[in-house]
């Protein structure tokens, strides 16, 4: 066999193997959440986890916007904090109005985190990206009305409006205390 | 009593000269400084034998065990509504074990054995003896041109097996039994991370490459330069180099997936 069949011969292997490689790396695992891969970080700590693991997606009414960077122990109150990187894009555009309840998808399914959004005011909003802002007349009236001046949600903020997992051993003692006291 | 001592000192010293002699092969051959005018032609000419020549046999087990495994996979997951979960117990049973042990086993079977033969005649009909006769170093210009083709084909080998094995799953799950194509590979996409399931699987199949390339290699340079000998050699090829994959997946997978 001449060398250049030889040489094609081996060129077409080794480009099927880049080929696969780049299959399996673009097609079949997940290229972080979006893109660009810009990610701003919040934290919420919950009563119970349930079974949430790291890298468990964060979405908004369905859509992944981010994922679960780390869980770990609250060192003097003893409650599990999730550590959440979400899309750059939507840095500042959570209200600190903003709750974040674990689900889960399905019956067997995984757990997610889901957060039912506030929109952050306008005027929130350019203050929390760092800019120097009087409050619209709405946004006052809205602030007069609860009281405080709303925020929007920075990178490394919490969220306090957190709702814990369902675990089902406790739903069933809850149950079954209710069935007694009756 | 003492015969049986000595029998077992005896097999003992053996097993440990072997592992010397094979490590010192592959040293002395790999540790030069590289001449890639000259290695070039020879490890093309290897990448052939070996890689190319193993497409066919690597991208047609691919394709049958994808389907199987999908078919199987479907049977059980439908019981539980979960057919969704198709695509991540394909991609991850392939990219983590399948796709690597089963490629080297296969690359054992095909090329090792080649690989044995050919080296084991050269042998025998004192090739080797006449190159350094002649003043060239057969570690050199045999030995080590085989080693880095098996160490190049192996992994492409078994990207090229998972990639057509997954191909293969969606088209008997997706276009036979009607999962949904768009859940197939989005849930694949967010169960199977680059680095952890797709590196690791990259790293087993280049320690399972060494393994058996190694092994082919040592048992065709170090076999009785007889008929009888060759064929015990490319056996020994096959069944050592065998269990020592499926040895080393065992603790690779222990290192790698547990935590």
């Amino acid at each position: 066999m001449n060398s250049r069949k030889l040489e094609i011969l081996v060129g077409f292997f080794v480009a099927l193997g880049i080929l696969a490689f780049s299959m399996l790396a673009l097609k079949v695992a997940n290229s972080g959440i979006s893109g660009s891969g810009e990610t701003y970080t919040l934290n919420a700590k919950f009563e119970n986890i349930g079974s949430l693991k790291t890298r468990a997606p964060i979405k908004v009414g369905g859509v992944v916007i981010g994922r679960v960077e780390s869980i770990y122990v609250h060192p003097q109150e003893f409650l599990p904090v999730v550590n959440m990187s979400i899309d750059a894009q939507y840095l500042c555009r959570f209200s600190d109005t903003s709750s974040i309840s674990i689900l889960t998808s399905g019956i067997l399914g995984e757990q997610y985190l889901g957060i039912n959004p506030v929109i952050a005011s306008g005027s929130a909003e350019q203050r929390c990206l760092g800019n120097d802002v009087e409050n619209t007349e709405a946004d006052q009236a809205i602030d007069d009305l609860f009281g405080v001046q709303s925020k929007a949600l920075a990178n490394g903020d919490s969220i306090t409006d957190t709702k814990s997992a369902l675990v089902l051993e406790e739903l069933i003692g809850q149950f079954l205390f209710n069935q007694g006291s009756e | 009593m003492l015969d049986l001592l000595q029998k077992i000192g005896h097999k003992t010293l053996g097993r440990f000269a072997a592992l010397g002699r094979s490590t010192h092969m592959l040293v002395s051959a790999l540790w030069h400084v590289p001449n890639f005018k000259k290695g070039t032609p020879l490890l093309v000419r290897q990448l052939y034998m070996v890689g190319s020549q193993s497409l066919l046999i690597i991208v047609v087990s691919g394709l049958f065990i994808g389907m199987v495994l999908a078919l199987q996979g479907y049977t059980v997951l439908v019981d539980y509504g979960a057919e969704d979960s198709l695509g991540p117990l394909v991609a991850l049973s392939l990219l983590r074990e399948l796709g690597p042990v089963v490629t080297a086993l296969l690359f054992a079977g095909r090329a090792g054995s080649a690989l044995t033969a050919e080296i084991g005649l050269m042998k025998a009909t004192e090739q080797l003896s006449s190159l350094e006769m002649m003043a060239i170093d057969p570690l050199r210009r045999i030995i080590a041109p085989r080693f880095w083709a098996g160490l190049i084909s192996m992994p492409l080998l078994a990207l090229i097996f998972s990639a057509v094995a997954i191909i293969g799953a969606h088209l008997v799950g997706v276009d036979w039994l009607g999962v949904d194509t768009g859940s197939f590979w989005s849930i694949m996409q967010s169960q199977v991370s680059f680095d952890k399931d797709i590196l690791n699987g990259l790293i087993k199949s280049i320690v399972f490459a060494i393994v058996v390339t190694w092994i082919a290699l040592y048992k065709g340079y170090d076999c009785v330069p007889t008929s009888e000998g060759i064929s015990k050699a490319t056996t020994e090829t096959v069944v050592h180099s065998s269990l020592a994959v499926l040895g080393f997946d065992f603790i690779l997978t222990a290192v790698m997936f547990t935590s």
